[in-house]
């Protein structure tokens, strides 16, 4: 089965720090653009919805057509955003936990600069491989 | 090779495991390692040349005109910033990983939560034990105080009296501003000495200063 997913990391700035397209369709090139804008536009409801809840996985924050954006929101306020048309949310929920393990040991760097991009070939197979397994 | 243990050789940091490891750290290896940082510090801008240098031609006015003191005073800022942006980086990264090891996922959104995150579990973690105590400012409503008695990495310097005010708690104060900005919390903070009758060595008070935002997202938070 087919599934868009767009994968996104944004810094406590606002600014993207790194992004993938981890579904198993095709990849279209409007889609691409679509998916980020998308992304963008749900920053607003992630920034007020943090504050509400200590929990960090926030399901199901917006939606567009039939596309679902899913958030988990770390305690350094980093977000994880994912843009996809499934609803396996126990999937997600795990693929976030560990997006964020893999997350914490690149900000363990003491090189690494938070807020820079993420730019090691390492963290991207690994964040692809597990967008197979649990998407 | 002597002693060759079966330690397990990962190809990648990224497949280490998270998990807690060896606890402690040598104390002495510490000390060492701080008071080299801190006179790095130092020799960095050890003359009026190199502040000019840096900093420009205003810098060196009003050297000019205030006296050497001024530039003095300009040296020991400069110090405490560095040594605060060290500890800056530390606290960034000790927020993270600490609410993923310790609090199981869950993130701080109270003013009250993130300073006793700080007082008991971030101590606890980088000095073994919780801090003294936790004071809220009679003053100001968005001062707070973490007192300690000694701080670690306080235990073995000593201020010559010509660099009155330089405290190299100053790490600390890093460190606890590394860990409030990240989560949300902008602020202020500071380290200072505290004169206790009775006492040989002064007490170390942190002090913190939350900015506007945060007071009022409390306040509309309820």
């Amino acid at each position: 089965m087919a599934t868009t997913a767009s994968f996104i990391i944004v810094s406590r700035n606002d600014i993207p720090i790194y992004e993938a397209e981890v579904g198993s369709a095709t990849k279209r090139e409007d889609a691409a653009q679509l998916h980020q804008f998308v992304l963008h536009a749900a920053l607003d409801i992630v920034q007020d919805l943090a504050w509400t809840t200590s929990a960090m996985f926030l399901k199901n924050i917006d939606r567009f057509n039939d596309l679902v954006v899913s958030v988990y929101v770390t305690a350094g306020h980093t977000r994880l955003m994912l843009l996809h048309d499934s609803r396996n949310d126990d999937g997600i929920k795990s693929f976030f936990q560990e997006v964020h393990e893999l997350y914490i040991k690149v900000l363990l760097n003491p090189l690494y600069l938070p807020g820079a991009r993420i730019a090691s070939s390492h963290f991207d197979t690994k964040v692809r491989a597990l967008a197979r397994k649990y998407l | 090779m002597i002693g060759a243990s079966k330690i397990k050789q990962y190809s990648n940091v990224l497949e280490k495991p998270l998990s807690k490891g060896k606890q402690e750290v040598s104390l002495s290896a510490f000390a060492f390692l701080f008071s080299e940082l801190v006179q790095y510090n130092q020799t960095q801008v050890d003359n009026i040349a190199e502040l000019e240098r840096r900093y420009g031609v205003i810098l060196l006015l009003q050297t000019m005109f205030l006296g050497p003191w001024a530039a003095g005073s300009e040296i020991v800022h400069n110090q405490l910033c560095r040594l605060e942006d060290a500890g800056y980086a530390v606290g960034a990264r000790c927020l993270e990983l600490l609410c993923h090891r310790e609090k199981g996922n869950r993130r701080e959104t109270r003013l009250l939560g993130i300073l006793s995150f700080v007082h008991s579990t971030v101590w606890k973690v980088l000095f073994g034990k919780v801090a003294d105590s936790l004071e809220k400012g009679t003053e100001h409503e968005d001062e707070y105080m973490i007192s300690e008695k000694e701080l670690l990495v306080n235990r073995f310097i000593s201020i010559p009296k010509d660099m009155g005010t330089f405290n190299c708690g100053a790490f600390v104060a890093g460190i606890v501003r590394g860990v409030l900005d990240s989560a949300g919390f902008p602020a202020v903070v500071t380290a200072h000495f505290v004169p206790m009758e009775g006492q040989q060595r002064p007490r170390t008070t942190i002090l913190i200063k939350f900015a506007e935002e945060v007071l009022r997202r409390e306040a509309r938070l309820g």
